[in-house]
This record gives C-alpha cells, structure tokens and sequence, in this order.
C-alpha cells in the first residue's frame, strides 16, 4: 500500500460541561463562544483515534486540520500531543460566519492541497450537530462518503467501513479516497501523554489564509453562505404533573391508556 | 506578569484530570477499604508518562518541569489525594536520582520509573522524627567493596511499591556525616515491613523499611559521601514539600466544587442553601484559600523550573495550603451539615486527607521556622 496520508477534520467546540454559562449574543444571535473554554469536539477525537489506529498499522502520517479562530491552537496542540504528525491551522477574518457549505469548501480546498486519501471527521459538532459538514467535504472532493462509522479498516487501498445505520449496520467498501465520519461509539480516544505533550510543544502548527487556499473570494465565509439565520430562541418548556386516583390496577389502566393517547407508547 | 499556564501545562492539566476521571475515580471505594494502592495504577500512570514529568527525555521522561508537575498531582489529588501523594513521593525519588545521581544510576533507575515499572521514594525519616535529620540513627559502615547499612526508617509512602529506594544513613558525624544511598528491593539485609493504617490518605501506600547488615556496593551511593544531608534536605524542600502543597491544593480544589455543588442543590427555606449569607461566607472563604493556595502552589514550582532556589517557597506552599485545605475541608464539611460526617459524601474524606497532609513533608512548626528564618533575615 502507498503511503497513507490521513487528514482529520477538528472543530474547537465550547465545552458541554459548561454550557450552562453559554449565552446568545441578542445582536448576532451567534453564540458568545469566548465566554466557556474550547474543547475538541468529541467525535472528532474519535476521528484522531481511528486514524492514529490505522498509522500505527500501516504507517503513514496523520495531519489535523482545523478551520477556526487563531486561538484553536490549543486544541490544535492537544491533537498533535495525542499524536498526530502535523496540524494545519485555517484562519483568516474571510472565513468567519460560515456556514457549513462555506465550512466544507475552505475545508475541502486544503485538503486538496495536502493531498490526502483518507479524511476523517466527527459525525456531527458538539455545538452545530448538522452532521453535514464532512458529507459536504465529500461531495466538493467528489469521492465517496461513509457516515457514522463505528469500525474501519484500509486493505489494499480499499476501505470496508461498518456504519450505524437506522436498525443496525451497514457496511461499505469503497477504493481511496474516501471521507468517513465517525460515530460515538467509534472507539475510545486515547488521552494525550506527557511525551506527546513534550513533542507537541516542539512541533509547530502551520498557519494558512484565504491566500493560502485556491478559493474564490466569496465561497467562504459569511459571503459563501446560503444560509441566512433569522432567529434563534429557546422554545418555552412547562412542565405539568398529574396524579391518576384509585385501585393500583386502575390506576395502571388510566396509564397505560393516557400514553396510548399521546402516542407514548 | 504572565498569570495564565503555558500551553504545556494546560494540556497537563486536561489530560490529567480526563485520566483521573476515569481511571482514579473508580478506584477510591476499593483505596478507602482496604487502605491499599490499587497496584495497576503504577503502569496506567507510566502509560500516561505523569511519572516522568521531572525525569529527562533520554531517561524517558518528558522533563516538563515542576509546574507541569504541580498541575499534574492537583488534578490526580483532586479525585485521589492518596494517589496524589503517591505520584509526589515517586517524583521525589526521581529526582532525587535525576539530580544527584551518577550517569549509570540514571540510566539504570530512571527509565524503569518513568515506564512505571515500580514507584520511586525517598525513605528519611525515622522513628526518632523526621525532621531533625542530624539526630537520625541508622548507619552505613563502609567497607572494602561497599557500605553496610544498618536501621529503621518509618512512615515511609511507596514504601512496598518501589524496587529502588533513595534513602540516607550516616558514615560519619555532623552534616558531612550524612551519605544517601539507593537501595534495590530483594537486597539482603533489606525488608519493606508494616504497613501502616491511616487516618486519611488511605490507599497510599506507608509502611516501615529495616536494614538489617545490608550490604550494598560503591555503585549504590548517591552523590559522594558526606553528600546525603544535602540531598535530602533540597529534595524534601524542593520536590516533597512542594509535592504536598500540590496534594493539598488538590484536595482544596475538591473542597470547593462539593461544598458549591451541595451549597446550590440543597433547598432550606424554600431556597438553595447558597442564598444564605452563612453558606455565602463560608465558600467565600473556601474560594480565598484557594487562589491563594494555588498561587503559592505555583510560585514555588515556577522557581524551581527556572532553576532558582525554591526551598523557602516551597515551605511556605506546603505549610499554607495544607492548613488551608483542612480549613476548607472542615467548613466543606459544615457546609454538608449531617450529610457531611457520612461515608457516602467525599468531603469527610477530604477532611481526613487534609489532616494527613500537615505532618507528611515536615509539620507546620517546622514550616514556620524555614519561613520565619527567610521572613527575620
């Protein structure tokens, strides 16, 4: 098999354990994202895992690529401390308020310029959860794409991937290059060692513009967006309680038949 | 003034804190049981490489630095206090070795320590105290191919865990009269004893070393003789006490995210306890301990990373975050009311661990006289 050159696909997410300081900015109605730490997003560290999984099989050079704010270079730092060979940072006031679509196209055109055969994303972000971030990447590459991988193995430069799908699984084959985004229950992502942290620290993250990329000027960003948001809000919720009276075997006739009326059950 | 980590010692920190999350929390039931260190954690701490946080790249380590180091045993402390004095004593057997040792004692020890293969210890202190070092009894008599030792050393952490022990007799009078040695286990004449029962800190492992006639060769001593006295006094200072600053910040830390957590979930009177402005002085408080704890905590080993004396500082850490992590520890536990004396709350062992704290690394007389020689100079 020829050389593998794996790119992951990170997005920096606000961390879930603190999303009860997370707030909407009433103007932008973006979220106010310097107010809780940056994680990885978690899925993406799936990603990392399986693709550190298939380099220590196979040899072959594992790249991170994010598109995010100068700041994601922690998080940039941490997959390279849990072993990733090298880290593209994409950075550039053009590329901010994008949309998923804008999202893949930056995305996509590095991933051109890295060359990669595999690349691999989260299935889904922790803050977004459109899920279509890494299908997009895939159809602007025009290769295929396996969705909610949870196994993956590469022979012979083909790719058998089991994949979840709505009463089971799925499994996929498909020559490289593929796109794969992989499931929570993927794998266990490994922690980052002190080693790796070490070496982290001596390798540098490369930082690359709009002018970097082969992109016209408005396919990124707020520009490249279709999406137009017009309103996010937090729907009202109530809670209402009710206490059904009599025989215990009454009472679970009344249950059962109230949960067959809202289709409960 | 640069207040914020560097990026290392953030990662240190994440890392750290999913592993102990993960692989410490599940442990501590067991650890309060049985008082025993769960012997897998050695290797998954290797694994991990916490154990060669202050060991050099080509001994296998990732030397990154006392700070890391710092982070590193408040975030397993923090869940495991017992744990967390178990990885600081192996630090100060590591650098004990690291600092002081000779270039085949490095190569021979360090590798194995960082790997995780068994943990390292320092053992000082005897039956007859710990501090007062001139006053220890246990003897090396030299010999034509080596030293005989001969003595007793007690509460010594780590103590049936390390293959390698640090450890200091006298081959002659006065401070020149103090030589350190590495012992292996398995020595003749060497035996890891009782094993001591613990208030707090349980699951960390102390016990009692004896050398009875044992006989170790030239290669086994540290430094040259005549060096022990100052070996042992720079690695408890520098490595131990500010190890138990980090132990204590630990627990500190716990204090207050359970004391917050039960402070905003209990209801009395119809509101959380936390509205109540007897609750609100008492985080107030524990929240002050804290950030002051942590910076001491973090001064100290910044001073060290950058190669300058630290022994005062890191007095000074040790023996305010350890009285400060019972202060927290006992008002966490008020803050509980009845559910704070229960098993099933961790901040009654919060209390005990804190407690231990206070005497491992030298008590808090002992630390007000380092610091009232540096206030009165």
């Amino acid at each position: 098999m020829e050389h593998l050159h794996i790119v992951v696909c990170m997005k920096p997410v606000p961390d879930p354990k603190k999303w009860g300081k997370l707030k909407l900015d009433p103007e932008t109605m973006l979220l106010r994202r310097g107010d809780v730490p940056a994680i990885i997003n978690p899925l993406d560290r799936q990603a990392i895992e399986q693709a550190l999984i298939l380099r220590d099989q196979h040899g072959g050079t594992v790249t991170l690529l994010t598109m995010a704010p100068p700041d994601a270079e922690d998080q940039a730092s941490e997959a390279l401390a849990m072993g990733c060979d090298a880290a593209y940072l994409l950075s550039d006031p053009a590329f901010a308020g994008a949309d998923t679509l804008a999202t893949a196209r930056v995305l996509a055109a590095a991933i051109r310029k890295l060359d990669a055969k595999l690349v691999f994303c989260g299935a889904y972000s922790a803050d977004g959860s459109t899920a279509q971030v890494g299908p997009q990447v895939a159809e602007l590459l025009g290769v295929p794409d396996f969705v909610q991988v949870v196994a993956l193995e590469v022979r012979n430069d083909v790719v058998r991937a089991r994949c979840e799908a709505h009463d089971g699984e799925t499994v996929y084959e498909s020559d490289l290059p593929v796109v794969a985004t992989f499931s929570r229950n993927a794998n266990v992502p490994r922690l980052p060692t002190m080693r790796g942290i070490m070496q982290a620290s001596r390798a540098g993250i490369v930082r690359w513009t709009a002018a970097d990329l082969d992109l016209r000027a408005d396919a990124s960003g707020l520009k490249g967006s279709p999406t137009q948001m017009l309103n996010v809000f937090t729907p009202p919720s109530s809670r209402k309680g009710e206490i059904l009276q009599g025989t215990p075997n009454e009472v679970a006739s009344r249950l059962l038949a109230r949960l067959r009326e809202q289709r409960l059950i | 003034m640069d207040f914020d980590l560097p990026k290392e010692a953030k990662l240190v920190r994440r890392a750290v804190r999913e592993f102990a999350e993960s692989v410490v929390a599940p442990l501590v039931d067991e650890m309060e049981q049985t008082g025993e260190f769960p012997p897998q954690l050695i290797k998954q701490m290797g694994d991990l490489g916490v154990l060669g946080l202050v060991t050099a790249p080509e001994y296998g380590g990732s030397n990154l630095g006392y700070l890391a180091r710092t982070v590193a045993v408040e975030e397993v402390s923090r869940v495991s206090a017992a744990a967390g004095i178990s990885l600081q004593v192996h630090h100060m057997g590591a650098a004990a070795i690291g600092e002081f040792g000779s270039e085949r004692q490095k190569a021979k020890y360090l590798p194995a320590l960082c790997r995780g293969d068994s943990l390292g210890t320092c053992a000082i202190t005897e039956p007859t105290g710990g501090s007062d070092l001139l006053g220890m009894t246990s003897t090396a008599r030299p010999t034509s191919d080596g030293y005989v030792l001969n003595g007793r050393k007690c509460f010594i952490t780590n103590c049936h865990l390390s293959d390698a022990v640090v450890t200091v007799a006298k081959t002659g009078e006065g401070p020149k009269g103090i030589s350190a040695f590495i012992v292996e286990k398995g020595t003749a004449g060497f035996c890891a004893g009782r094993h001591e029962r613990k208030m707090g800190l349980r699951g960390s492992d102390t016990g009692e070393i004896t050398f009875k006639d044992c006989l170790v060769s030239r290669e086994h001593i540290v430094g040259n003789e005549g060096d022990g006295m100052t070996i042992a006094l720079k690695t408890i200072s520098e490595v131990g006490r500010s190890g138990m600053a980090a132990t204590a910040l630990g627990i500190l830390q716990a204090c207050y995210d359970e004391a917050v957590k039960f402070a905003k979930d209990r209801t009395l009177y119809g509101r959380p306890i936390a509205q109540l402005q007897a609750i609100q002085w008492q985080v107030a408080d524990i929240y002050a301990d804290l950030e002051a704890s942590r910076l001491l905590c973090y001064r100290a080993a910044w001073l060290k990373d950058m190669g300058r004396d630290s022994a005062t500082e890191a007095t000074l850490a040790k023996t305010y975050v350890t009285e400060a992590a019972v202060r927290a520890a006992k008002k966490a536990v008020e803050i509980h009311g009845g559910c704070g004396t229960m098993l099933e709350y961790p901040v009654q062992r919060y209390f005990r661990d804190a407690m231990v704290c206070i005497s491992a690394g030298g008590t808090s007389e002992i630390g007000k006289l380092v610091i009232s020689r540096a206030a009165l100079s």
